[in-house]
């Protein structure tokens, strides 16, 4: 690892201001450590978030659940008040890598780094999320916008994340055995107007399945989507597997998300 | 005085391990220590064209870099094969050199051209990146199957083949052929492993220049061994200007076996700086350069009449050595491999034919099973399919095929001394609840799942040994052990024993043998191991040797001070040495009923005189002191042996397998410490249940390793698991008086089979490879679904 400079934000405005091209927050560092290790990435200036006090913490309201962008996995995964609002987010976050994974690593974090196979991301899209920066607000549906890529400008800091609270919900992963990241994962989230099917892990950004949820939105039953074909070519493709079984997966996770909901 | 052979003895080394306080190589830290880096081919082939460090000595911190060919120049020996292997025709194996540091060529990722050595980690790594080195980059033969059609990889060394070896007779198979009613055959891959130990490698290495002495503080399995390498082939220093300390070891599984560039590169380098090296492993430089496991590519065949007698077993295997071969790299695919590959079963005809190949791969050695578990997984594979195509029930066919009568002279090399196979098929059936099966089978059907039950019966030769076999057989030294008891004169014991504990509990168990053995409390008995300069000499731990080599030695040693005590006994009390009795400590004249105990008799034999008496506790011809050296060497191999019954459970879906339930029913013989034992089971049994449905090691066609990581090199988890249920039968082995056999591998060696069977039953006989991946299984379900669907 080469060496960098470290500095400790009090603030969102603290922290934007000391970011250059040459930096990154440090969050959980769960991405960014083991990738400075490993000599992926180099930077000249880590700046640190965690102390940030308006970053963590959830709120809930009638209509949405409100993630700071700092609070950790398992935290999480273990609010009471995630637990009821939306049971399928906390379930998530529990599924998250490991448990040292989930003690460190952050919301903000993940949806920051945009892994195409990440978890969080099809959460973002299901529930309808807003990403809230210390400049603006943004769409889910427009934040993500391709591999490890997001809305987000340089030194714009994600600051909550906020969901909305829909009427059932649920995800479910088809983990990659080794890194336990998703190969695919499908958020079903129905509301009340409409229902999304967000996936992730099967394509190089998560996305919102129009076609199931269609379907899904017209008849709310796991029938409805059952032997669905989809179009394999723009699906990943890797040693854990191919496009076409992941092709196969999106519909059969989507099929348990519906069923479990 | 309870034995303690055979109590759940808490283990003596939890405390410093579970309190942090356990002492690895990386936490040995010398004064003025330097650290090194290794500089590594990132191509598999290549010949090296120019080599600069110019840029690299400039950077801050260097001390210095060596490469390639100042080892050369300082005629510092290569890394060896231990075991000399004959072609069928004769001629002898083909091995290339092997150089400690790559000097013209490099043959896998990771083989190291150079070392730096420098002031601090970071410096040492910065300066490693400006090492220039100019490779021409050639065509890498990676694939096991085409090895031998690949460019020559070693001059010399034609068509990459180090040898092709035949173990038993083509001519009497081919008559059992010609009279079989039918033929199964089979075509299997045994794949690609990294034994991954929770410890990377390290080494320490230090110089005294007054005493011209080197100490290597090394991550080893068998320091004694390593230094008798480093030193005869290596020429790294004499014997006795070497030590070699391995303290404690956080897991080999046979990874630990071999000497490594490293340890020699480091140990010479000290000197050559006249300062200490550090060296650790980062998990990336484990998974290039660490041994890999298995790698075999094999067709068999098993001859057989319609009542499912075995007639005759044909194995014709390829064996992948990696680029270079190591210590056990030659005998793991043929001695350890080739014998055990008509498994338990009386098969009149049998040979095995192996063709080890060299390829552009990191070198494959002995893991966890080494050989076994290939042989098992093609003989148990191979009867598994035969009940199916012969309709017979898998327990039964097995059972109609096991040898009854002890000693079993087996097909190929062993003569097994005791068993009783057929005892421990009934048991593990009953554990398995076996005949409940097709019940559960309709119950996963109606849930639109799979349930396939899977059984692997299986003997291994462990506890490796007879000096005298072995060697005939090629390897290099011999294979016995050596213990030596040592009293105090105020009565605690230290046993300094050549095996070494990795995770094996020998702090524990091997006190327990010694605390029956001489009436000593166990907190009074302590083991030593580990280090060259203390103990005589010891071939070290694998093959699931420690206890049944290592473990007798410490028995025999005990014996002799026991005798010696019964004569100092005899002469303090004025009787005859025959009246004595030794028995729970204690020396008893059995007329007189007078008696020492054993603490009073070493204590006697340090301090021999009275004052005021000119007297001596010391019969003529003893001398003083109480401490007795035993070189163990066995007359046989042991030979465990068990049934494992496994269950499965697939969503068709999406291919998930879940291993519902496991059995292992073993023979271990006696045992110790039964909370050890099923600690190694469970080690064995997830490493082996790893192998079957997670861990593979992938290179692609260049040679680059595609599973460098745990981000794709699925270690398996606890959650992988069920709770296992285990159980034993016991045998006796009647070749060792403790009549103990070896666990140490065999859950590493039958699971792969047991629930691979389970996955292929589930699958209706289709066949998949290991590890039996969502994907591979997803595809076979619709196949399956295809086929079914044809069919009605
Ligand atoms: C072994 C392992 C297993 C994992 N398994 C999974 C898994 O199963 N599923 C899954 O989804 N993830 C998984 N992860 C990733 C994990 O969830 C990480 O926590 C996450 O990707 C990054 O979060 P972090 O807080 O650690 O971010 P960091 O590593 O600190 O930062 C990552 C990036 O995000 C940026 N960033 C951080 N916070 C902000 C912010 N508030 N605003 C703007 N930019 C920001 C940083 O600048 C940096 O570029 C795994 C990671 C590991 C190491």
């Amino acid at each position: 690892m080469k060496d960098f400079n470290y500095h400790s934000a009090k603030d969102s405005k603290e922290a934007s201001k000391l970011a250059s091209s040459s930096s990154a927050f440090l969050a959980g560092g769960m991405t960014t450590i083991p990738s400075m290790k490993l000599g992926l990435a180099t930077y000249k200036d880590l700046i640190d978030i965690k102390n940030i006090k308006k970053l963590s913490g959830i709120k809930v309201s009638g209509k949405s659940v409100t993630i700071g962008a700092a609070t950790k996995h398992v935290e999480v995964s273990n609010s009471k008040d995630v637990k009821k609002a939306i049971p399928s987010l906390s379930s998530l976050a529990e599924g998250i890598g490991d448990p040292q994974v989930r003690n460190r690593g952050t919301i903000g974090g993940s949806i920051a780094n945009n892994d195409p196979s990440a978890d969080y991301p099809s959460a973002c899209i299901a529930l309808n999320a807003t990403i809230h920066t210390n400049e603006r607000k943004i769409e889910a549906a427009k934040f993500f916008k391709g591999m490890f890529e997001t809305a987000l400008k340089k030194g714009e800091l994600i600051e909550a994340i906020e969901f909305q609270i829909p009427e059932k919900s649920s995800y479910q992963k088809h983990p990659n055995p080794a890194s336990r990241y998703a190969i695919v994962g499908v958020y079903v989230a129905k509301h009340k107007g409409d229902v999304n099917v967000a996936v992730t892990g099967a394509k190089s950004c998560v996305y919102n399945d129009k076609e199931m949820s269609k379907a899904l939105s017209g008849n709310f039953s796991s029938s409805s989507i059952d032997g669905m074909d989809l179009d394999s070519s723009e699906m990943n493709s890797d040693m854990h597997a191919s496009a076409e079984f992941r092709a196969s997966l999106v519909v059969t996770q989507a099929k348990k998300a519906v069923d479990a909901c | 005085m309870a034995s303690l052979v055979g109590s759940r003895v808490e283990r003596k080394e939890d405390k410093r391990f579970l309190t942090g306080k356990g002492r690895y190589t990386a936490d040995i830290n010398l004064a003025n220590q330097t650290y090194a880096i290794f500089v590594r081919s990132p191509h598999a082939r290549a010949s090296i064209k120019k080599l600069n460090i110019d840029k690299a000595l400039k950077s801050s911190g260097v001390v210095s870099i060596l490469t390639g060919k100042e080892i050369a120049d300082d005629k510092i020996g290569g890394l060896i094969a231990g075991w000399a292997i004959r072609s069928e025709d004769g001629t002898e194996m083909k091995c290339p050199g092997n150089p400690p540091l790559a000097k013209d060529n490099v043959n896998f990722v990771g083989d190291p051209v150079a070392v730096v050595i420098a002031e601090s980690l970071a410096e040492a790594k910065e300066a490693a990146e400006k090492v220039e080195v100019d490779y021409k980059v050639l065509k890498a033969v990676t694939s096991t199957a085409d090895a031998m059609n690949g460019d020559t990889i070693h001059e010399g060394i034609d068509k990459n083949l180090c040898f092709d070896w035949l173990l038993g007779d083509r001519q009497k198979v081919k008559e059992a052929f010609d009279k079989a009613d039918k033929v199964i055959s089979i075509d299997i891959i045994n794949n690609r492993l990294i034994p991954n130990a929770m410890e990377p490698r390290a080494c320490v290495a230090d110089y005294n220049a007054a005493s011209e002495e080197i100490t290597l503080y090394t991550t080893s399995q068998n320091p004694h061994l390593s230094r008798l390498i480093m030193s005869a082939f290596g020429n790294v220093a004499p014997e006795h200007k070497l030590r070699v300390v391995a303290p404690d070891v956080g897991g080999g599984f046979g990874s630990k076996i071999n000497v490594y560039n490293e340890d020699i590169v480091c140990s010479w380098a000290a000197k050559k700086i006249n300062r200490a090296i550090k060296w650790v492993a980062e998990r990336s430089e484990s998974f290039l350069t660490d041994i890999h496991g298995r790698d075999h590519v094999t067709h068999a065949e098993l001859a057989v009449t319609k009542d499912g007698k075995f007639l005759g077993f044909k194995n014709e295997t390829i064996a992948n050595l990696g680029a270079y071969a190591r210590v056990f790299g030659t005998v793991t695919p043929t001695y350890l491999f080739g014998p055990c590959a008509t498994g338990v079963y009386e098969i009149p005809a049998a040979y095995t034919n192996v063709k080890a190949v060299y390829t552009n791969t990191a070198p494959v050695d002995a893991y966890r099973g080494a050989g076994r578990p290939e042989a098992t997984y093609t003989i148990e594979r191979l009867v598994e399919k035969a009940s199916m195509e012969l309709g017979i029930d898998k327990t039964e066919l097995r059972i109609k095929n096991f040898p009854t009568a002890f000693p079993f002279k087996q097909t190929l090399v062993h003569t097994v001394d005791s068993g009783d196979y057929v005892a421990g098929m009934e048991k593990a059936k009953q554990m398995a609840d076996y005949k409940g099966f097709e019940a559960r089978r309709k119950e996963s059907e109606a849930k639109g799942k799979l349930r396939g039950i899977g059984v692997t019966s299986y003997f291994e030769a462990c506890g490796i040994a007879p000096s005298a076999a072995v060697m005939s057989l090629g390897c290099g030294v011999g294979l016995w052990e050596s213990a030596e008891v040592r009293f105090n004169p105020t009565g605690q014991v230290t046993v300094y024993t050549g095996s070494h504990s990795h995770g094996q509990s020998h702090q524990t168990t091997f006190a327990q043998i010694a605390a029956d053995e001489l009436g000593v409390p166990i907190e009074n008995i302590d083991i030593v191991h580990g280090d060259t300069d203390k103990g005589t000499f010891g071939m070290g731990t694998y093959g699931s040797r420690s206890l049944a080599v290592g473990g007798i030695a410490i028995v025999n040693a005990c014996k002799k001070i026991v005798e010696k005590g019964k004569r100092v006994t005899a002469k303090m009390l004025e009787a005859n040495p025959e009246d004595v009795e030794f028995k729970d400590g204690e020396f008893i004249v059995s007329k007189s009923n007078k008696k020492k105990t054993i603490g009073e008799v070493a204590f006697a034999c340090y301090l021999p005189g009275v004052r005021d008496e000119m007297k001596s506790p010391l019969p003529e011809g003893d001398e003083p002191g109480l401490k007795e050296t035993s070189f163990y060497d066995p007359s046989n191999f042991s030979f465990p042996a068990g049934t494992h019954i496994a269950e499965v459970e697939i969503d068709p879906e999406t291919g998930h397998v879940k291993l519902e339930k496991y059995t292992a029913c073993d023979d271990f013989g006696r045992i110790i410490n039964p909370m050890v034992v099923e600690g190694q089971v469970h080690g064995g049994l997830a490493q082996g249940i790893g192998q079957a449905l997670y861990e593979n090691a992938e290179y692609d066609e260049t040679g680059q390793l595609m599973t460098g990581s745990y981000m794709d090199y699925t270690m398996p988890r606890a959650d992988n698991f069920p709770e296992f249920n285990i159980g034993y039968t016991c045998t006796h082995a009647t070749t060792n008086p403790l009549g103990v056999k070896g666990c140490g591998e065999a859950g590493a060696i039958a699971a792969p089979p047991t629930v691979m069977n389970a996955v292929i039953d589930a699958l209706g006989g289709q066949e998949v490879t290991m590890p039996a991946t969502a994907e591979k299984v997803w595809k076979a379900c619709k196949n399956l679904k295809k086929s079914n669907a044809k069919a009605a």
